[in-house]
């Protein structure tokens, strides 16, 4: 980021989540760059930015989409970064249909199970038939990823990478020529319609991205939750990648988009995954019906023809198998292939949550974790726990999570009795990140050893304790069954060396994770990386792209030259994945001949005579593949990356401007409005994204969106985040005096012009209504929040921090939680939920009390004729929308759908 | 020994100086202090927390929001010594701040205090040269942030006035209060023209209990009822560790250094803000002829002083003892200049 | 005697008595706390995903200080407000030592053994994962999973701890594991 020439920050408030992080930007900034933050609000960042543009929530995709419009139609791309190393020639399957053909939706949508079957999505094959996939009689697609919860990292796999291009990109099924027509439509005058950017504003932030990308240059994109926590979060970042492409500034130095995350782990915690849908590495989750066999599932997650390390998959997944069950797991029992669950569709935390009200789910372990607080519609997660027989909460102190039985809204409101509920609750107080040792891995993918410093006190413990002893415990009570259910729990290896505590040695799990191979002589040796994999069942490892940290025996996570080394890469620094890069795809920094792209950007280059890859970095590259080679595409994997084909982890080793397959809301992003919204969505007559996930329930209600009766009920926009004084949901800030008493109370930001509207006072009290819950915050009346003009409407936003919570004990502070607010839908790909944006109703001060508090919430939702229907209906206008599309001739096809707007 | 004791006493009181000499400190020390360039700022409170850990002291305040948008400190105190204001500003404000600035430009007085022979002046070489320094558009809107801290003043109001010498300057040039000596009578409460020094003798320490359900232990807390505020960390000087704020602030908004390094980044810095044609940009503390001789920690403001809560034109209650006493007739000397400071400063 | 203030003041030329002549026993002897540990260790902020460098400082087994870590290339020594408070976060007034137990329909908490508590979620796991369980689906596909637990957490853990609790719940059929990468 240090190295960028313009920095945007969008959906993401750097300065506020990430201070430390943010010095790169003061950086940059002092060196020159421009730095520019989009944003709702005006926020720490863009105190310090050179410019703040404000947008409505929700709306990113619209901006982005008309930024990649300008960049096509000022022919401002990087061409022949573009042509040599995105799919940008790759020529789509004639049977495809895009959201220009049928008013909003792409080709192969199902209304009645609400999902699409994308083999029409496929790349145009040299015989005719698709690369990418035909689907199955579920609508699946056999080959992998129909389903978000399905798909792993890096792409989804393709059959083989024979697929037609055309280098010139002038044929009209190109993905360059497809790209063009879809954002045809996203112009300035539509951006100041939909997200309320005027268009000096919009030149400002295009001129500064073209004008700093390049040869010379690069700009950088970083995000956060302000992208991902939405209906169509993921391809709000899909966007941001396509426009980043075509400017060149994918693995290269400046540029990229940084995904700010906001945990200490939360990038090991995907990596290593406490996931439903990953296995570690980013293996998926075998699910029934798909991979009811070991090759069906070796076979889905990547072909051995396709290019790239995704097609060593088996050797991966079988090493992981060694790992997880040792010598239970045998070629003639297919590496134990059966002693893994199935998914069978989406298991994500609210669909956990509903298998919970349902009694479905006994037992629930909350570990570092608050929903009662932080996780969306409070109400519905604490009502949840009181249907559990028992529920271990671990963590520091007593958080609203572990006592909502005796001090929650609903107990005050009397919809729970303590004495009624049934629910066990183990509370088991957790070890601090300095009384255990470990790694966690930080948003760069950097992994970092921390030592002990003390032991834990008191009865306090750390996770690994408490699970292994778990466990030890677990394999004792099923050792003596006979019942081929408890089978993989008996083979599950559980012997790692203990300590003088009779705790295990953190190192030794560290080394089943780098993996290693036993020797003729039945010793264990370290892996060095995961090219040593095996699928013969020689090698174990416990997570691939983590191997390698124990190299050579030694604790590579634990490195700690200062600052780094000498080098710029600064690699003598704890352990980068994969195999310690620091800029992944680091190839697209030469040029298609192996050369930098320019002396300014220099970073990984071709070395003729020594005829390898050479440069500041660990090369993210077959370090001896010349620029120029070009294997045969049948060898498949690795080999047969060609010179110029630097996305190594893609099927075909290109960038993808256009996703044949892995995303299941459709191969381009598009714009579509919030599940609540008072806006018409202007691009479409689709509004909402179709395939989003949806939970029509009676405690899960939404705001009627524009165009509905009542919409006029909830008429303001709210939208949550956090601030640099708290933590998530404050247990770990809330209880801690220091940070409590900078931002004692729960607030609200208002602008002063929705103040006025509503009588709010400025240290006052508001009281905010969303169709889920009635909570009351302090109000601050601030220039900072602007109302936005959006298609001749003024729409106010209204702010939330989300730190509060009621109950807990021993809390330094307390408040009303925002996740009451918000409703549980989510986007299908990333099973994300929407706490960006959301309808609700302020009115000046507190809130009623108790049983009060319920009826006047029933009585806002009776005043909207809100029902489980609203806003719930996948099909905008089924008329303009599932018609078959015009033969491709016909010259009205452009206006379809839009005549209907 | 022969002493001129007009003259030192009169440069231990006002005008330019070396504090740590004048206190006839035998190893010196070259000033250390710190230059908070609230221009890159982002108002995180790292400074406040940062300081409070190591310290040791006592969170504050009711656990009330204050209103002032993300400022609910409000001010330094006996247990907060570092602190963050945050002043929101509209259009028309930014170009009062900017016009304001360009005519202490042109007046060559770049400081607070009394315009003099400033040498910022000089370094104003773009704007003295006539060059383009047009200012970039003026944005609708801003948000200032800006850490604030005890000044260590060259000539420091609470440390003349302290009758018990609790208060002392060290050998870094700073000005410390000496817990144990301290009695807790509050002279340099008033002698300070900052209002920096407080007395931990407010209800703080007990739990607050605020609306019936917040609550929340207090770290024990020792020198209750003495005069507290930054000691610029001196314990950690004295182990050549950089203080606490400092050493955490996430952007480099607060530097920590030699005094004179300092004013020179400081008057470097508002040059190159001027170029950019941010002529609000100014120096606080740097003047050396000023009410307080200058200060030990400078800052880089956006806007005027009063803006920050900071007064414009500081000025030491004793800088004008030495005339007085000359009048008086007074032989002036030991015990009995600090007799009568405590008695003026008791006042 | 020679230690009166009057005296040093004379002797010392500091006649206003403003420096070494009026330092007390108590400031002679300061030092840095820092100074003072038993053992500094290298460390990671646990707040967000920055990775800022700590270092932990140790008297007598309790940590004294944790500060930022001037030799990491991430953050150069520097921490956040969060990150600044991390001591505090370790001896947190309102951390709890103890394990808690409350019993179905109690109004109270109850200390309970830790090793006692460990059985009791042990055997409740296993008679849930079996209560939950679903060996083939509607259509005679095997599932080999239980529906009966679920987890949430993980991005506040080591790698290591979320290594052995993915480990875990595979090998007992439990698929529902979620955590704040998805919230």
């Amino acid at each position: 980021m240090a190295n960028a020439d313009c920095i945007v920050l969008q959906g993401g408030n750097m300065a506020e989540a990430h201070p430390v992080g943010f010095q790169w930007v003061s950086e940059a900034k002092a060196r020159g760059a421009k730095v520019i933050h989009v944003d709702p609000r005006f926020t720490r960042t863009s105190a310090v930015a050179d410019k703040h543009i404000p947008i409505r929530v929700g709306s990113d995709v619209a901006l982005l989409g008309a930024l990649i419009n300008y960049v096509i139609s000022h022919d401002l791309w990087f061409k022949e970064y573009v042509v040599a190393y995105t799919n940008a020639a790759t020529i789509v399957s004639d049977e495809f249909r895009d959201t220009e053909d049928l008013g909003g939706l792409f080709s192969g949508f199902d209304p009645t199970t609400g999902k699409y079957d994308p083999s029409s999505w496929s790349y145009a094959d040299a015989d005719g038939s698709g690369v990418g996939g035909t689907g199955d009689d579920e609508g699946h697609n056999k080959s992998g990823t129909a389903s978000g919860e399905m798909a792993g990292s890096g792409g989804a796999p393709l059959e083989h990478s024979g697929v037609q291009r055309d280098e010139t990109l002038q044929d009209p099924r190109t993905v360059f020529q497809i790209l063009k027509r879809h954002y045809s439509r996203y112009t300035p005058e539509m951006v100041q319609e939909v997200c309320g950017i005027s268009a000096d504003d919009f030149t400002y932030l295009a001129k500064a991205i073209t004008e700093n990308s390049g040869r010379d240059r690069t700009t950088c994109w970083g995000y956060a939750t302000g992208w991902t926590q939405h209906t169509l979060g993921a391809q709000f970042i899909r966007t941001a990648a396509i426009l980043q492409l075509l400017l060149g500034n994918v693995g290269r130095p400046g540029g990229g988009i940084m995904a700010l995350r906001g945990h200490a782990s939360i990038q090991g915690s995907t990596d290593i995954p406490t996931l439903f849908n990953l296995l570690p590495g980013y293996l998926p989750m075998p699910t029934v019906g798909l991979h009811d066999t070991l090759p069906e599932y070796l076979d889905a997650i990547a072909s051995k023809k396709q290019k790239g390390f995704w097609a060593d998959a088996d050797r991966y997944f079988i090493s992981l198998m060694k790992a997880y069950f040792g010598d239970a797991a045998q070629a003639d029992n297919n590496w134990a292939y059966d002693y893994l669950p199935r998914l069978s569709g989406p298991h994500g935390t609210y669909q956990t949550t509903v298998g919970m009200l349902a009694g479905d789910v006994e037992g629930y372990f909350v570990l570092g974790q608050n929903p009662a607080v932080g996780s969306a519609n409070g109400r519905m997660q604490r009502l949840a726990m009181a249907k559990l027989k028992w529920l271990v909460v671990r963590d520091l102190s007593l958080i609203e999570s572990a006592t909502w039985w005796k001090d929650s809204p609903e107990i005050a409101s009397g919809e729970l009795r303590t004495e009624d509920i049934d629910t066990e609750v183990f509370f088991m107080p957790a070890a601090t990140h300095v009384e255990k040792a470990g790694t966690f891995t930080q948003t760069q993918r950097m992994l970092q050893w921390r030592h002990q410093a003390i032991r834990p006190p008191g009865e306090c413990q750390s996770d690994m304790d408490f699970f292994y002893q778990l466990g030890a415990r677990i394999k004792e009570l099923v050792a003596d069954s006979t019942d081929e259910v408890d089978a993989p729990l008996q083979a599950v290896t559980w012997d790692y060396p203990l300590d003088e505590h009779g705790d295990p040695v953190p190192e030794s799990v560290l080394q089943e994770i780098n993996g290693y191979r036993t020797n003729e002589q039945g010793e264990r040796e370290l892996l060095s990386g995961y090219p040593e994999l095996k699928a013969d069942g020689s090698t174990s490892c416990g997570c691939w792209i983590y191997s390698g940290v124990f190299a050579g025996g030694q604790n590579m996570s634990a490195r700690r030259v200062p600052r780094g080394g000498p080098n710029p890469a600064q690699n003598e620094w704890g352990w980068a994945w994969p195999a310690d890069r620091r800029i992944l795809y680091n190839r697209a920094s030469a040029d298609p001949d192996g050369k930098p792209w320019s002396e300014r950007k220099k970073y990984i280059w071709w070395d003729e005579e020594q005829g390898k890859w050479v440069g500041d970095d660990v090369p993210d590259f077959p370090v001896d593949r010349a620029p120029h080679s070009r294997p045969d595409p049948d060898l498949g994997g690795p080999a047969a990356l060609t010179g110029d084909d630097p996305f190594i982890m893609q099927a075909d080793g290109k960038g993808w401007l256009y996703a044949p397959k892995g995303l299941v809301d459709g191969p381009l992003p598009v714009h579509y409005e919030a599940q609540e919204s008072p806006v018409r969505n202007p691009l479409y007559v689709q509004q909402q994204n179709p395939a989003r996930m949806i939970f029509a329930r009676e405690d899960n209600l939404d705001a009627p969106s524009a165009g509905m009766p009542g919409v006029e009920v909830y008429p303001y926009v709210f939208t949550t985040y956090r601030l640099t004084e708290h933590h998530t949901a404050g247990g770990m800030s809330r209880w801690l005096p220091y940070l409590s008493e900078l931002q004692p109370e729960m607030f609200c930001e208002v602008s002063p012009a929705l103040a006025q509207e509503r009588g709010l006072v400025n240290d006052g009290w508001a009281t905010i209504v969303s169709p889920r819950a009635v909570i009351e915050a302090k109000v601050l009346v601030t220039d900072r929040m602007t109302p936005l003009t959006v298609a001749g409407k003024t729409v106010h936003q209204v702010g939330l921090p989300y730190h509060w919570g009621v109950g807990g004990t021993d809390a330094i502070v307390s408040g009303d939680a925002a996740n009451d607010l918000i409703g549980v839908t989510l986007d299908p790909n990333t099973q994300i939920q929407e706490s960006k944006v959301g309808s609700c109703d302020v009115i000046a001060g507190r809130r009623p009390r108790g049983a009060a508090s319920l009826a006047l919430l029933a009585s806002y939702n009776e005043r909207a004729g809100v029902t489980t229907e609203t806003d719930n209906i996948r099909i905008t206008d089924p008329e303009a929308e599932l018609k078959d599309p015009a033969p491709k001739d016909d010259p009205n096809r452009d206006k379809e759908g839009w005549s209907q707007f | 020994m022969s002493i001129d004791e007009h003259s030192v006493l009169g440069h231990q009181l006002h005008g330019p100086t070396d504090p740590a000499a004048d206190a006839h400190w035998q190893v010196h020390k070259s000033r250390k202090g710190f230059f908070t360039d609230t221009s890159i700022c982002i108002g995180c409170k790292a400074c406040e927390v940062a300081c409070k850990e190591w310290n040791r002291n006592p969170r504050d305040g009711d656990l009330e929001l204050t209103g002032w948008s993300y400022d609910n400190t409000q001010a330094l105190g006996a247990s907060t010594w570092r602190h963050v204001a945050f002043i929101e500003q509209d259009r028309e404000r930014i170009e009062e701040a900017r016009e304001s600035g360009r005519q202490l430009v042109s007046l060559g007085m770049p400081t607070v205090g009394p315009p003099a022979k400033t040498p910022e002046a000089a370094t104003d070489s773009a704007i003295a040269a006539g060059a383009d320094t047009s200012a970039p558009d003026t944005p609708e809107f801003r948000w200032l942030m800006a850490s604030d801290v005890c000044k260590h003043c060259t000539h420091a109001g609470c440390l003349d006035v302290c009758p018990t010498g609790a208060l002392f300057r060290t050998e870094f040039s700073t000005v410390v209060v000496q817990p144990d000596v301290c009695n807790g009578c509050g002279t340099c409460v008033a002698g300070c023209p900052f209002g920096v020094i407080q007395r931990r003798s407010d209800g703080t320490v007990e739990p607050t209990t605020g609306r019936g359900e917040q609550k929340g232990q207090q770290p024990e807390v020792e020198k209750k009822g003495i005069a507290q505020k930054c000691t610029l960390c001196y314990d950690r000087l004295l182990d050549d560790e950089t203080p606490a704020c400092a050493k955490t602030c996430p952007t480099t908004s607060i530097k920590y250094g030699d005094h004179t390094d300092l004013v020179d980044i400081a008057r470097d810095r508002v040059a190159q803000l001027h170029e950019q044609g941010l002529t609000e940009a100014r120096l606080y503390g740097a003047n050396e002829l000023d009410g307080v001789g200058g200060t030990g920690a400078m800052f880089l403001l956006l806007d005027e002083p009063q803006v920050y809560g900071l007064p414009p034109d500081p000025r030491v209650p004793t800088a004008d003892l030495p005339v007085m006493a000359k009048r008086a007739g007074m032989a002036v000397a030991g015990m009995v200049t600090a007799a009568a400071i405590a008695f003026l400063g008791a006042r | 005697m020679l230690e009166w203030p009057v005296l040093r003041q004379f002797r010392s030329g500091d006649y206003l008595g403003r420096g070494p002549a009026v330092e007390s026993a108590r400031t002679r002897n300061l030092t840095s706390r820092n100074e003072t540990a038993d053992r500094v260790v290298q460390s990671v902020c646990p707040y967000c995903a920055v990775g800022c460098g700590q270092r932990v400082y140790v008297k007598d087994e309790k940590v004294i200080q944790i500060e930022g870590d001037t030799d990491s290339p991430v953050s150069r020594g520097r921490l956040c407000p969060k990150g600044s408070a991390s001591e505090q976060l370790v001896n947190a007034p309102g951390r709890q030592y103890e394990v808690l137990y409350r019993a179905p329909k109690s109004k109270e908490w109850q200390h309970l053994d830790r090793d006692t508590a460990i059985e009791m979620i042990a055997q409740r796991f296993v008679e849930s994962r079996r209560n939950g369980w679903q060996e083939r689906d509607d259509k005679g596909r095997l599932l080999r999973r239980t529906m009966g637990i679920a987890s949430l957490g993980g991005a506040t853990l080591d790698n290591e701890e979320n290594y052995l609790i993915k480990k875990l719940f595979t090998a007992a059929g439990a698929i529902q594991i979620e955590n704040q990468a998805r919230i």
